[in-house]
């Protein structure tokens, strides 16, 4: 493989592993806080629409993403609503948000352009270069010379560990996901610490979302989220439920996506199937080997109300 | 990740629980569990009935009050569902029933696994599975007779779909892996498998389309009904709904995946009943209930195996089993309410001018209904004890 074919491999492996890290660090604080939020495919979709309606109205991509946010957190309102609010399962309610965000995306995108789907030209989210970084060898251009949501990314994956470890707003949010009572003993607001842990990681998702359509494909499609919700969930897994071992994860998984480009420049004549399969079976490889060890919040998934 | 909370539904209270309310706690873990869950039953069918109903209800408002958002016009919109669903008998047996035999299967499969406490999401990939090996048997068997030919193509969906839910099942009771998340997965590589089979070592003599060739006369379901599309798959799927039902009511095996299901430690230490081993049974059943639904589908109606056969019935079925109750009775009533909702789809679509992906909201409104109703009942119920 040659220099040229390495760079774009790992450029590809950022590229696919940014939405699945900007999703999996959203969930990540939402499990701390212990609620599993399965619904965050629909919020990813939501996200891609969003972004895509958002940068179409203004003609930004900037704004796009904060419509992706926007679009992510009403779904995971949604959730919240029914999972935190009525106490709900949280993985049935997570399944239905999911059915109903594929419909109603499904729904709005038809109606706006039509049932065969009209190839969208949407501002792009464009890759910005860091000056000095981008030079580093090998790994510079593939890690700084990204769409600005990767940065984001790599930006709170440090912060969230901070906040999460060193910070007491944190260490309510890890109570709340340990033992709920024992918070509320304490003083916490419970549902309330839920609720916006849930919001934050829709947003997330929803930017995830957006930078799929904005920064990746150019375009929306139906169904175009294709499970990445779901990997990132199995990321926030794999990552231990750490901000920055989850980043790190999700880059791995984008490696294991990009694997396509790699084993074609080698000439390896496998089925397209088979590598579309393959992010799948890696994560249950993966799920298999590490999960025995990891330890998952006390309190997750299950539904809390005061007494 | 926890793929057995004992949640909203699992637990919804049959069995155990409602035995115990209704103060027969002796019997519990015992040998002779009927007694102290019939008494509940009865309670417990009526209450389901009604919350269907009410779930219902709150979906027609919900949906259309987001249909008027959308700017369409409701009732259009609901006339034109109900005339492609029941508007002749043809399009009621040819198209309402048709549809409805892979939710109704799928649907069992997904309500047998949540009284166990199983979060199996993964119908669909297990479908996909069946699908794919009915198809192969179907194509390769074409010189054996129709009597072996056709058990031989049912039995191997059986078969093919309770293999697909190996991998999770092993994965939740040998390494404690929860199951939603492998479940959700395997239906991913279910679904690129059949793809690839039908691009690459099935595809069509001709070469030209991602799907198999037709399988053999001998390989197919008979018509049930001569002259419309309803075939003996209908017929099949009452026939499993009947027995699971008699199966979770009047039998050991039925009574031991309750009390797993609503809590394996209470079934381990009162009714020495190896959780591990009714976990895994069931997530088989499941999945080979759910692979017979892509086998009835391709040897009952389409013939072959395509690219995205199934528009996500293995999640619809999730829907299905929660507006049942989990009931396996109630499954079929709910099966072909939402054949409906997607035969009528499709007119919504042509003559009302609403894209058919609704479906997928009012589904999701139904589930969220059911969940908020079963909520509000336990509320009530402790309230009022």
């Amino acid at each position: 493989m040659t220099a040229a074919e390495l760079d774009f491999f790992l450029q590809a492996s950022v590229r696919l592993g940014i939405p699945l890290a900007l999703a999996a660090l959203g969930e990540t604080i939402s499990e701390r806080s212990g609620v599993i939020n399965i619904g965050l495919e629909g919020s990813i979709i939501a996200g891609a629409l969003g972004g895509a309606l958002g940068a179409l109205a203004f003609d930004s991509a900037a704004v796009g993403v904060l419509g992706g946010a926007a679009a992510g957190l009403a779904i995971a309102a949604v959730f919240a609503v029914f999972a935190i609010g009525v106490g709900a399962d949280q993985i049935i309610t997570g399944t239905a948000v999911t059915i109903g965000g594929l419909g109603i995306t499904g729904a709005v995108y038809q109606a706006r352009f039509g049932a065969t789907g009209t190839e969208l030209s949407l501002p792009t989210l464009g890759a910005v270069g860091i000056p000095g970084l981008e030079r580093i060898p090998v790994v510079g251009s593939a890690l700084f010379d990204q769409a600005p949501t990767a940065y984001l990314a790599y930006l709170l994956a440090p912060a969230l560990w901070y906040w999460l470890q060193k910070t007491p707003a944190g260490l309510e949010l890890r109570a709340v996901g340990e033992s709920p009572d024992a918070a509320k003993a304490a003083g916490v607001r419970v549902l309330r610490v839920r609720f916006l842990a849930t919001l934050f990681g829709g947003a997330l998702a929803g930017v995830a979302g957006a930078h799929l359509a904005l920064a990746h494909a150019g375009t929306f499609a139906e169904n175009m989220s294709a499970g990445k919700g779901f990997i990132a969930i199995s990321v926030v897994v794999l990552g231990r439920w750490n901000p920055v071992l989850v980043l790190f994860a999700a880059l791995f998984f984008g490696a294991a996506s990009a694997l396509q480009f790699f084993l074609q420049a080698l000439g390896l004549d496998l089925p397209y199937q088979i590598f579309l399969a393959l992010p799948y079976l890696l994560t249950l490889a993966a799920l298999a080997g590490w999960v025995g060890r990891a330890r998952a919040p006390a309190a997750l998934a299950l539904p809390w109300e005061s007494e | 990740m926890r793929g057995c909370s004992g949640g909203a539904v699992a637990d919804r209270g049959d069995g155990v629980a409602d035995s115990r309310g209704g103060g027969s706690d002796s019997r519990d873990g015992g040998s002779k569990p009927e007694g102290g869950v019939a008494g509940g039953l009865r309670v417990r069918r009526f209450e389901s009935v009604l919350i269907a109903l009410g779930a219902l209800v709150l979906t027609a408002a919900a949906g259309a009050i987001l249909l008027a958002l959308g700017g369409h016009h409701p009732g259009e919109a609901a006339a034109a569902m109900v005339r492609g669903a029941f508007g002749s008998r043809a399009t009621f047996l040819s198209i309402t029933l048709v549809r409805s035999i892979p939710l109704i299967l799928a649907g069992l499969a997904v309500a047998l696994a949540f009284r166990a406490g199983v979060w199996n999401i993964g119908a669909e990939g297990q479908l996909y599975a069946g699908a794919a090996a009915a198809a192969w048997i179907g194509l390769t068997g074409a010189a054996l007779p129709a009597l072996v030919l056709v058990p031989a193509v049912l039995l191997g969906s059986l078969a093919a779909g309770a293999i697909w839910a190996i991998v999770p099942a092993f994965m939740r009771v040998r390494l404690g892996v929860g199951e939603v998340i492998t479940t959700i997965l395997m239906n991913f590589v279910g679904i690129h498998l059949a793809a690839w089979l039908v691009h690459g070592p099935l595809q069509e003599s001709r070469g030209v389309f991602p799907q198999t060739d037709p399988i053999a006369e001998a390989a197919r379901l008979p018509r049930l009904v001569p002259g419309s599309r309803l075939h003996l798959g209908f017929a099949l799927a009452l026939v499993v709904a009947a027995g699971l039902a008699v199966v979770l009511r009047r039998s050991r095996f039925g009574f031991r995946l309750r009390a797993v299901g609503e809590s394996p430690e209470a079934a381990l230490i009162a009714g020495r009943i190896d959780a591990g081993r009714v976990l895994v049974v069931c997530f088989l059943l499941s999945g080979a209930i759910a692979g017979l639904a892509g086998g009835v589908e391709i040897s009952g109606l389409t013939f072959a195996l395509y690219e995205d056969l199934s528009p996500g019935w293995g999640y619809t079925a999730i829907a299905v089993a929660l507006l049942a109750g989990l009931d396996p009775l109630g499954v079929v009533v709910a099966g072909i309410l939402f054949g409906a909702l997607q035969a009528g789809a499709g007119a919504m679509q042509r003559d009302a001018g609403v894209p058919a992906a609704w479906v997928g909201v009012v589904e999701a409104l139904v589930i969220l209904a059911v969940l908020a109703l079963d909520r509000l009942r336990r509320v009530r119920r402790r309230g009022g004890v």
